[in-house]
């Protein structure tokens, strides 16, 4: 199978919002506020690395090639990862890095469920299978944001202030490129348009709940799906491909 | 110096039908996030199906000091276990 078929990208694009993301939240290790939270933050961070993990292995099947699925993430550059710019935005402070969970959360709830019903049936099981992680990963984020928006007013204030700017990294994640079109049109991928109110209403009955609002911005910040990233994405390649890039094919 | 969460005693289940048995403890805001926390600290290798929270302070526990009082006194009445019995040949697994 040639690499470039649109279901190979298709893979890896979901792939990296996984391992990006995964990878931030890895980051908490040993630095969140509470030894609980450092624990549940790994824990959402392996269940990723283990769903782009899956669909990095998926991906190298389809290729035929009989490269292992550690070349696709530690030997491609900024310009070849496919993931949301939302996901590889920094952790800052624990309120942005709960919005940013939040808002891909709910997106990623409700891409998953419809994707349980891909006319591919590895995309399918694959969607089953991660839909429990992802639906805890959406409890528990939810739950903060209700937390820290309906707590004291210092973190009411951060929890506003993370939804605020973190708001124009989230228009993206609904909006298909070419390739989800034509992946929708083929009934592999979920229709990002019919999934978008969905994802709106949730996140609107949790951030209303929690005290807070969405801001009224409309102009969204785009690029990834194409893969023009931020300067973020470098940074974190650099840290996380310096084992492959600096000894390669070392295993342990 | 920092506030620190109230202290909660998790309880984990580890399959239908056997008791909740004390795992340990874990520091929790309130109820929900107990549960959220000891799902995630203690039930991450899949060692339960059912979780019980409660917070440390309603525990109510028996003073060290009175262990002599409550606890010595059986020692030496063996004769509250039923090992004088002689079991028939039918029974089996007691």
């Amino acid at each position: 199978m040639d690499a470039n078929t649109p279901l190979f990208s298709y893979l890896l694009q979901l792939g990296d919002n996984a391992l990006i993301l995964g990878h931030r939240l890895g980051e908490w290790c040993g630095h969140a506020p509470e030894m609980e939270l450092d624990i549940a933050l790994t824990n959402i961070a392996l269940d990723l690395t283990g769903q782009a993990r899956a669909l990095y292995q998926r991906a190298t099947e389809l290729d035929g090639q009989g490269k292992p699925e550690d070349d696709l993430a530690y030997l491609r550059d900024v310009a070849e990862f496919r993931n949301v710019l939302l996901v590889e935005q920094p952790n800052g402070d624990f309120a942005q890095t709960i919005a940013r969970q939040f808002y891909f959360d709910a997106f990623n709830y409700f891409f998953h469920e419809e994707l349980t019903r891909s006319n591919d049936a590895w995309l399918s099981g694959f969607a089953v299978k991660s839909l429990k992680e992802i639906t805890y990963h959406l409890r528990f984020s939810s739950e903060w944001v209700l937390r820290l928006g309906d707590g004291t007013s210092t973190s009411h204030e951060k929890m506003q202030t993370a939804l605020d700017d973190l708001w124009y990294w989230t228009g993206e994640m609904t909006t298909p490129s070419a390739l989800e079109r034509q992946m929708a049109a083929a009934g592999t991928g979920p229709d990002l348009q019919q999934i978008k109110s969905s994802v709106n209403d949730r996140v609107n009955d949790v951030v209303s709940r929690a005290t807070l609002h969405l801001p009224t911005g409309t102009w969204m910040q785009s690029g990834g799906k194409e893969g023009r990233h931020t300067e973020h994405l470098g940074f974190i390649l650099t840290e996380m491909q310096f084992l492959q890039r600096a000894y390669p094919g070392n295993e342990w | 110096m920092k506030k620190s969460w109230p202290l909660w005693e998790v309880f984990i289940r580890s399959k239908s039908g056997l008791d909740h048995k004390h795992v340990g403890s874990i520091h929790a805001a309130d109820a929900e996030m107990a549960i959220e926390n000891a799902r995630d600290i203690y039930t991450r290798r899949n060692e339960g199906v059912s979780i019980w929270v409660v917070e440390s302070k309603h525990i109510t526990a028996s003073d060290p000091d009175d262990a002599d009082a409550l606890f010595e006194p059986a020692k030496d009445k063996i004769y509250r276990h039923p090992t004088f019995y002689n079991l028939p040949e039918e029974v089996k697994h007691m």
